[in-house]
């Protein structure tokens, strides 16, 4: 195996390749250069889509217009779901900590396809870039929702083409991930590394891959017949013409139910390998936690009408599309319980990834369960569209997968950087995230209950009390955010040198130095152990 | 350095990736022919009858074109096997030729339609109802799309050529070849399912 001191290899930042200064970084194929390209572009995303949700919180904390009108708030709610969904979560912790890790937890030295991978950064940037400028030219910006439903999509003012063009750019950019990883684990796996051996996180994106490869086309063509109708009026959509807004529906669900997938399922790997290696024990169930995450991958491509309960579809199929919803809780439920059981009887460091690993499991339970609630059709008709709605969706997307990435940065920050990030701060903005968090999104389910429409910039007199409460939480929560922030970036320069295994991991990114070398391994790995190897 | 062993591999990966991509250009028809299905379902009448306006000695000489442009590609890669360049440049050139006459025809058929105030948002289309509005809404699109595909098909056996010539592609190493024509496959493949839906179904 190769040598545990970091010092003695250059690593992958003191690399010389053809390119230097930037271009080493922006035209480089090293699959942890892209993964960190990533990471600053969504780092930036986020940060953006993150004062767009605490300027409508704000908007938020008294009745009538505070500080946005009505049609800004429009906008606001659009460009913060493009953003956040196709811009930050779906690509998250794959393109980032994927990008950066799959290949060295499975032994490779890249991905099958370097120049694939960098090709995917471009068009995510190309994407986001199309929806700004969505916003600063033609007739103001979209105002449809992330959604696009028509057939409002196509009768707006608002500036749709570039925005929808971006989410399908953003979408061939997933695609292109997608190939790449399941390429990638079929093929490049280390000498010994066979399936039932393979860590979870490298798991989770192959079915993570297959989700992004066999959804995402749905919604490309769906764009592109949006475009369509904007530009030639052909009437796919249009009731005027024929068209069926209804079949819009289907189609866009047909995917971004699975989309959903590909956010959270990249995030259970990862919180699978920090309870792992912070209890320093075996993943409890490993077989099942594979099995499981294979299910719900499969599983979500027959729920998506569980988003249009209301919007008109046969008995027969409410009925179907509500029991399909129950039964994907099963293996998320049987993930949460080997969690569990990993931590059992382990020996557990209380390192800042655990804490958001731990905080993980309770927010997404809470998403969970209230996602249940909203699978039964009777309790589906009362709160469809409304305020608990928004709370279920945020705690399971920004929940589940924002702890995840979170945590996720927190675990391997040491591996990627050599430093380590300072610990009190970063246990300080976990605790202010977390309060923030729970004090936002909490009071939406009682808001939405009641009756509180989502999408709406003003609200009846009866819900202040709610919103005062949940938009104090936006304020933690963002204070949160910043020190989180602040703290990684600060930990870069003053960090104490990390070691090549700070936290006992038995994965193989924990055998090479801090930071990796730039071929990742010295020499090539065979492994002959067990996967998550503790005694 | 790189041993022959190692050049299979590759491209045994590649070719790998590309039936991947190829499945996600397939879901992309895929999300298409579902919208077909469900208007055709609806404007049963409609469909019949504007089907019968199409033509179909274009429709069956374009398949023709390329059922034959797929087996000259087909053939190249025997060519390269055997290590015959010559010979496979002119049947990837036969190939590319075959797609630009493919895309002459759709231009004739395509003005012929736009001569009878046929084309997408046209008024006269709109005055002779929703059914015929859609199938044509989706023969436009769809068929325009596939065009595309071809577009983008010639271009990638375009660059393969000059790979040929340059002797970068030869019987050790062909996948870029292969995987050309793996695409071109896939878009023969997609029009033999638009030609029965749009022009055989009446």
């Amino acid at each position: 195996m190769s040598s545990q001191n970091g010092t003695e290899h250059p690593s992958f930042y003191d690399h010389r390749g053809k390119y230097k200064g930037i271009f080493a970084w922006i035209l480089s194929t090293d699959h942890k250069r892209i993964g960190l390209l990533y990471f600053y572009s969504i780092i930036l995303f986020f940060l953006t889509g993150a004062t767009i949700g605490l300027l409508m919180k704000l908007e938020l904390i008294a009745p009538g217009k505070t500080i946005v009108d009505a049609q800004t708030y429009n906008a606001f709610f659009t460009l913060h779901g493009i953003i956040m969904i196709f811009a930050v979560v779906i690509p998250g912790l794959p393109a980032v900590f994927g990008n950066f890790f799959l290949p060295i937890m499975i032994g490779a030295n890249d991905v099958a396809f370097p120049r694939i991978n960098l090709l995917s950064w471009y068009m995510y940037v190309t994407g986001v870039t199309l929806v700004v400028i969505s916003q600063f030219t033609g007739q103001g910006p979209p105002d449809t929702g992330w959604t696009f439903y028509a057939p409002y999509s196509f009768r707006t003012a608002g500036n749709m083409i570039p925005a929808v063009s971006g989410a399908f750019v953003l979408g061939f950019s997933s695609v292109l991930t997608g190939l790449n990883f399941i390429t990638t684990i079929h093929r490049m796996r280390a000498p010994g590394m066979t399936w039932m051996k393979m860590p979870l996180f490298p798991w989770s994106l192959y079915a993570t891959g297959w989700v992004q490869i066999l959804a995402t086309p749905i919604i490309g063509i769906t764009l592109l017949m949006v475009i369509a109708e904007r530009v030639l009026h052909i009437g796919f959509f249009d009731p005027s013409l024929g068209g069926d807004p209804i079949l819009y529906q289907h189609l866009f669900w047909t995917y971004s139910h699975p989309a959903v997938y590909i956010m959270i399922l990249p995030a259970m790997g990862a919180i699978s390998e920090i309870i792992s290696t912070h209890s320093h024990k075996a993943i409890f169930g490993y077989p099942f936690m594979i099995a499981s995450v294979m299910a719900i991958a499969f599983v979500g491509y027959f729920v998506w009408g569980h988003h249009m309960f209301t919007s008109g579809m046969s008995g027969t199929a409410l009925y179907t599309f509500s029991l399909l919803t129950f039964i994907v809780a099963i293996p998320s439920a049987i993930k949460v319980f080997n969690w569990i059981s990993t931590m059992y009887k382990g020996s557990i460091d209380l390192q800042t990834p655990f804490l958001w690993a731990v905080g993980f499991i309770f927010v997404f339970m809470i998403g969970g369960f209230s996602g249940l609630i909203l699978g039964s059709l009777a309790a589906n008709v009362h709160l469809h569209g409304t305020h608990f709605v928004l709370a279920h969706f945020h705690f399971i997307l920004f929940g589940g997968t924002g702890f995840a990435f979170f945590g996720a940065a927190h675990y391997w920050y040491p591996k990627i950087t050599g430093r380590m990030y300072d610990k009190v701060w970063a246990n300080l903005g976990y605790l202010l995230f977390f309060i923030g968090f729970i004090t936002l999104y909490s009071p939406m389910f009682y808001l939405g209950y009641k009756g509180m429409p989502r999408r709406y910039y003003d609200y009846d007199e009866i819900f202040h009390g709610g919103n005062i409460l949940s938009s104090m939480g936006a304020m933690v929560l963002y204070a949160g955010i910043a020190v989180i922030v602040i703290n990684l970036f600060i930990s870069l320069r003053r960090g104490a040198k990390a070691p090549a295994n700070p936290w006992g991991g038995k994965t193989l990114e924990w055998s090479i130095p801090s930071p990796p070398p730039h071929e990742n391994f010295l020499e090539q790995p065979v492994i002959d152990k067990e996967v998550y190897d503790y005694k | 350095m790189i041993n022959p062993s190692d050049i299979h591999r590759q491209a045994e990966t590649a070719k790998l990736g590309m039936w991947v991509f190829l499945f996600t250009e397939m879901l992309l028809f895929g999300g298409l022919f579902i919208v077909y299905s469900v208007y055709r379902l609806r404007n049963a009448a409609a469909f019949h009858l504007a089907a019968r306006e199409m033509s179909i000695v274009i429709g069956t000489a374009n398949t023709i074109i390329l059922l034959v442009s797929s087996s000259t590609i087909a053939m190249s890669i025997t060519a390269i096997r055997k290590n015959n360049k010559r010979l496979a440049l002119i049947l990837t050139g036969l190939t590319v030729i075959l797609g630009f006459l493919f895309l002459i025809n759709k231009y004739f058929e395509w003005g012929e339609h736009f001569s009878q105030q046929i084309y997408p948002g046209s008024s006269a289309l709109a005055l002779r109802g929703q059914g015929d509005v859609l199938f044509f809404g989706l023969y436009f699109f769809m068929t325009g799309l596939h065009a595309l595909h071809i577009i983008i098909g010639v271009t990638i056996i375009i660059v393969v050529m000059t790979f040929i010539s340059r002797g970068r592609i030869h019987s050790d190493r062909y996948s870029v070849l292969e995987n050309g024509a793996l695409y071109w496959h896939l878009v023969d493949l997609i029009w033999i399912f638009l030609f029965p839906l749009f022009y055989l179904i009446t």
